[in-house]
């Protein structure tokens, strides 16, 4: 097992149904065994230029393609079963139910015989550290051990070539440890080729030693990371790479007015057929205008906590009020829900429920009985503050994902309400929209509307939030 | 910038199944498995239906699968393969048909695709579609009237007019309504591995 | 993993029936049912069916459970012929028929794991394993869909639509939801069908198999009772008068 070479002879390519090309006259070499990071701004063309090293980009009906791709001397669609490839989402990876059957997935495919098989699933069970047996299901394993189990499903076939596409970003901090320290042992153990796409940079500088950045479809920087990074940090971060060393400003103390927009009295949570609460009683009330950060490991209950305070999940005992109507805010209808609080949830698609950007921004007010010219006003005015007035006509589900973070912020204000409640708003999105989304917020709480977010995210939380409230198997931790 | 394009053959051959046809049709026939299963316990399937032609209206629903799915990969044999699927998945869930479904499956997928066989494959558009659930209908009533005999009590009169509903109700619900399905889908831009998704202008 | 709700497979390796012999026994049971509708041939058969079932790893309880949707569709069958027209006769012996129709099938459903089940249809019968694993990989997404439509749910609720209290607008809230869930689910089997070639699934490689289905006697034996239980009741069926030939 050793490490493929890499070569890119003004390589471009250009999907079915576009004009521009993706990637054009690209040339690069990686020697055996390199470790690569690629960056770029979205539609920079490093996905392009991954998936084409991964040799998926074939066939008139993808697109077309200039110039040669090489892995190991021979086309990257011929080479592709020397590949392996490592998505984001780790539930779309694993394709059995199994663990061990899982990883002797990609063996089974290639016609490797049986009594190999499974010395082979153990060896990359071992190579990636993966910590349970044959035996265990996959569908009680968390994020990060899926990733790695996936890896290990990608290592079982002897691959030269590794291709991470963004393996961490649907992690926590836990998890893409997890999937960080798999990573960096399996290269250590097989010596092979990687090349990595990722936003969080600063914690796989350990295990890089090229940066490649791409902008517009062509090279833009090439070197050691310390290169690069010195030389184009301001390029860099334009195009939304978190560039290392980039110190994010606290919020600054504000005074708060004391007006309430919620108030939690003892709520508590119990998941059905559950023994113990999720969350137990807790008491808090949010004031106009702050903007609280709900934090914790995973297991700690702040999903569950800001789902009592956006009225979708209902509390065991205790209940939540906003000061508009007596009914706890659980009982509420939903269209008067809607008058009290919004919420922002983890997936924007989840939320989608018209077929232009602008039915779903003028949805929530003709729901609250607004006037049609008043709605229509509203929306306009959000589509231009979030710079989507382009794509008004464009069918939600098409948006990048930075525009769809966007526009489901936006639908959650387009009935202005008090309240909002945001699960994980930044999750895996670049600098940018972390920037644009964070800037957004921070109007909106400039304005008098209260905030409340459950977030993984220190910077983002130290950057936002007024107040924190960290918690711990079910109760907010002293 | 000299560009190459892969080119098939010029040759036309039947298209081959891609893993994403058979792993997509599989999972929207397990959807529809599971719709099914819920749709004979629905208040309006227990109270109405038993009364023909409108048993066979709300029986038309079991027909969705097939249509749905040939619409999205356009391939052949996708009729017969997601209304089995479906009629597999909705049995294991637990019906009270048993695996009489499996036939049921058989029969109605094959109705459906022998619409989508007779233009060759190569017709997608609406009319096509009609005909399809027609003919899954047609289908379903054949079984379950006379091979399985569930309404071995009911008159000719009243059998026939549930051959009539179901065709009827079958290209409305498994025609009209699978390819307007599958078109809002082609919309939000999902089906973009497909040809069915691929209707867009130059951006 | 089994879908019959709630019930976990036990997964025993060895000892147990191979998938295709519960398949085999299935349709080996549907023939002659499928040629006569008279209540004797399927009486024997449902007799024999409920005494080997708890034999063959299907407990009463697990019988119950699996087996109460047939009784409630034979309710629905009875009330149907009986409102419509009155006239009852012949509905046992198709009653008698659609249990005995059932009972493999629900043997089959209970005892069997997916994966062994795909194995088997790959190994013993040379079923294209491209939509045997295809599809078998697809049913794992089935879960995740169902997780997806509670967060679903929230969502709609938060953006302020709810359910009202007109059929209308319940079939528009579901409609939408089922819209979504179609939505993610292809998205799924997308990303899911490009995890799956790059593994090596569209090799043209001849694959392998980590798992070998085998064959015991214990399959012959149960194929070949299934056999001779058809055959006796078919006899009995005839020589009582009872056989009545459907198409004739």
């Amino acid at each position: 097992m050793s490490g493929a070479t890499l070569l890119a002879r003004r390589w471009g390519w250009r999907y079915a149904g576009r004009r521009a090309w993706a990637v054009g006259n690209l040339d690069l070499t990686v020697p055996a065994g390199q470790r690569v990071l690629l960056l770029g701004a979205s539609g920079s063309g490093k996905s392009t230029l991954l998936v084409g090293l991964g040799g998926l980009l074939h066939g008139q009906e993808s697109g077309q393609a200039a110039g040669e791709l090489l892995v190991d001397g021979v086309p990257a669609y011929e080479a592709r079963h020397r590949t392996g490839f490592l998505l984001q989402d780790p539930d779309s990876q694993l394709v059995m139910s199994r663990s061990g059957d899982d990883v002797a997935f990609g063996p089974e495919c290639h016609g490797v015989p049986p009594d190999q098989i499974w010395p082979r699933v153990d060896e990359a069970m071992d190579a990636v550290g993966f910590g349970y047996g044959r035996d265990r299901p996959t569908a009680a394993l968390s994020g990060g051990e899926k990733q790695r189990l996936a890896l290990a499903g990608q290592l079982a076939n002897r691959p030269g070539l590794l291709l991470l596409d963004e393996p961490t970003a649907n992690l926590d901090p836990e998890g893409a440890a997890l999937v960080r320290e798999a990573v960096a042992a399996a290269v250590a153990a097989t010596a092979s080729t990687l090349v990595v796409v990722e936003h969080r940079v600063e914690e796989w500088l350990p295990i890089i030693d090229r940066v490649v950045v791409l902008g517009d479809g062509e090279l833009v920087a090439d070197g050691p990371p310390d290169e690069v990074f010195g030389r184009h940090r301001d390029a860099l971060e334009r195009m939304g790479v978190w560039v290392p060393g980039t110190v994010v400003r606290a919020a600054a103390p504000r005074t708060v007015a004391t007006t309430p927009v919620l108030r939690a009295d003892a709520v508590s949570y119990r998941h059905r057929g559950a023994l113990f609460d999720a969350v137990r009683a807790t008491t808090l009330s949010l004031r106009a205008g702050e903007a609280l950060a709900v934090v914790g490991p995973n297991g700690s209950g702040k999903t569950t906590l800001a789902m009592m305070l956006a009225g979708l999940a209902r509390p065991r005992t205790g209940s939540v009020l906003a000061p508009d109507a007596n009914r706890p805010l659980h009982r509420r209808r939903p269209a008067s829900l809607v008058r009290a609080v919004g919420t922002v949830f983890q997936q924007p698609e989840h939320q989608f429920v018209r077929s232009t950007v602008r039915d779903e921004l003028v949805q929530a007010p003709k729901r609250l009985g607004w006037s049609a010219e008043r709605s229509a006003a509203r929306a306009d005015d959000l589509l231009d503050r979030l710079g989507l007035t382009v794509l008004a006509e464009a069918n939600p589900f098409t948006l990048s994902g930075g525009q769809q973070r966007r526009l489901s912020v936006a639908t959650a204000l387009s009935g202005a309400p008090p309240a909002l409640v945001l699960d994980e708003p930044t999750f895996g999105q670049d600098a940018r929209t972390w920037r644009e989304l964070l800037r957004l917020l921070e109007e909106v709480r400039d304005a008098g509307t209260a905030l409340v977010t459950v977030s993984h995210d220190r910077a983002f939380v130290t950057a936002l939030a007024d107040r924190v409230l960290p918690m711990a198997d079910g109760m907010v931790a002293a | 910038m000299t560009a190459t394009s892969h080119s098939a053959p010029a040759v036309a051959r039947i298209p081959r199944w891609r893993t994403v046809d058979i792993v997509v049709t599989s999972v929207v026939a397990a959807m529809f498995g599971a719709l099914y299963w819920a749709w004979q316990y629905m208040p309006i399937t227990q109270m109405f239906g038993f009364f023909p032609p409108f048993a066979a209206l709300l029986n038309t629903v079991w027909l969705m699968a097939g249509p749905v799915g040939a619409l999205i990969v356009r391939k052949p044999g996708a009729a017969i393969y997601t209304e089995m699927v479906a009629a597999l998945f909705e049995a294991l869930i637990g019906t009270h048909w048993g695996t009489s479904v499996l036939v049921y499956g058989l029969v109605e997928g094959a109705g459906a695709e022998l619409a989508f066989l007779l233009f060759a494959y190569r017709v997608w558009r609406l009319p096509v579609a009609l005909l399809s659930g027609a003919l899954a209908g047609a289908a379903m009533a054949l079984l379950d009237v006379w091979i399985y005999r569930y309404y071995t009590g009911w008159s000719l009169g009243y059998q026939l007019s549930y051959l009539a509903a179901a065709v009827a109700g079958g290209a409305i619900v498994a025609g009209a309504l699978s390819w307007y399905l599958v078109r809002a889908m082609a919309a939000t831009g999902v089906l973009a591995p497909f040809a069915s998704g691929r209707r867009q202008r130059l951006i | 993993m089994t879908l019959v709700l709630g019930a976990p497979v036990v997964r025993r390796r060895g000892g147990t029936l191979n998938p295709t012999s519960k398949v085999l026994a299935m349709a080996v049971v549907a023939v002659p049912l499928f040629l006569s509708t008279d209540a004797v041939t399927s009486g024997i058969m449902v007799a024999v069916e409920l005494v080997a079932l708890p034999l063959l790893g299907v407990g009463p309880r697990m019988l119950g459970r699996a087996g109460a949707p047939i009784l409630f569709g034979l309710a629905g069958i009875w009330l149907a012929n009986w409102i419509v027209s009155g006239n009852l006769s012949g509905l046992v012996a198709v009653s008698l028929r659609l249990v005995a129709l059932g009972l493999p099938g629900l043997l089959l459903v209970v005892t069997t794991d997916p994966v062994d089940l795909a194995d088997a249809l790959v190994q013993r019968w040379h079923v294209s394993p491209r939509f045997a694993y295809g599809a078998l990989a697809a049913l794992r997404l089935i879960p995740l869909l169902i997780d997806e439509v509670q967060t679903m749910r929230r969502a709609r609720r938060a953006r302020g639509i709810g359910a009202g209290w007109t059929p209308v607008s319940w079939a528009r809230l579901t409609g939408g939801l089922l819209f979504g869930m179609l939505v993610q689910a292809i998205r799924r089997g997308v990303r899911l069908a490009a995890a799956m070639d790059s593994r090596g699934f569209d090799s043209a490689a001849e694959r392998t198999f980590a798992r070998q289905s085998t064959v015991t006697w214990r399959d012959h034996l149960f194929v070949l009772a299934t056999a001779i239980v058809v055959a006796v009741a078919v006899a009995v069926s005839m020589a009582t008068g009872h056989w009545h030939l459907l198409f004739s």
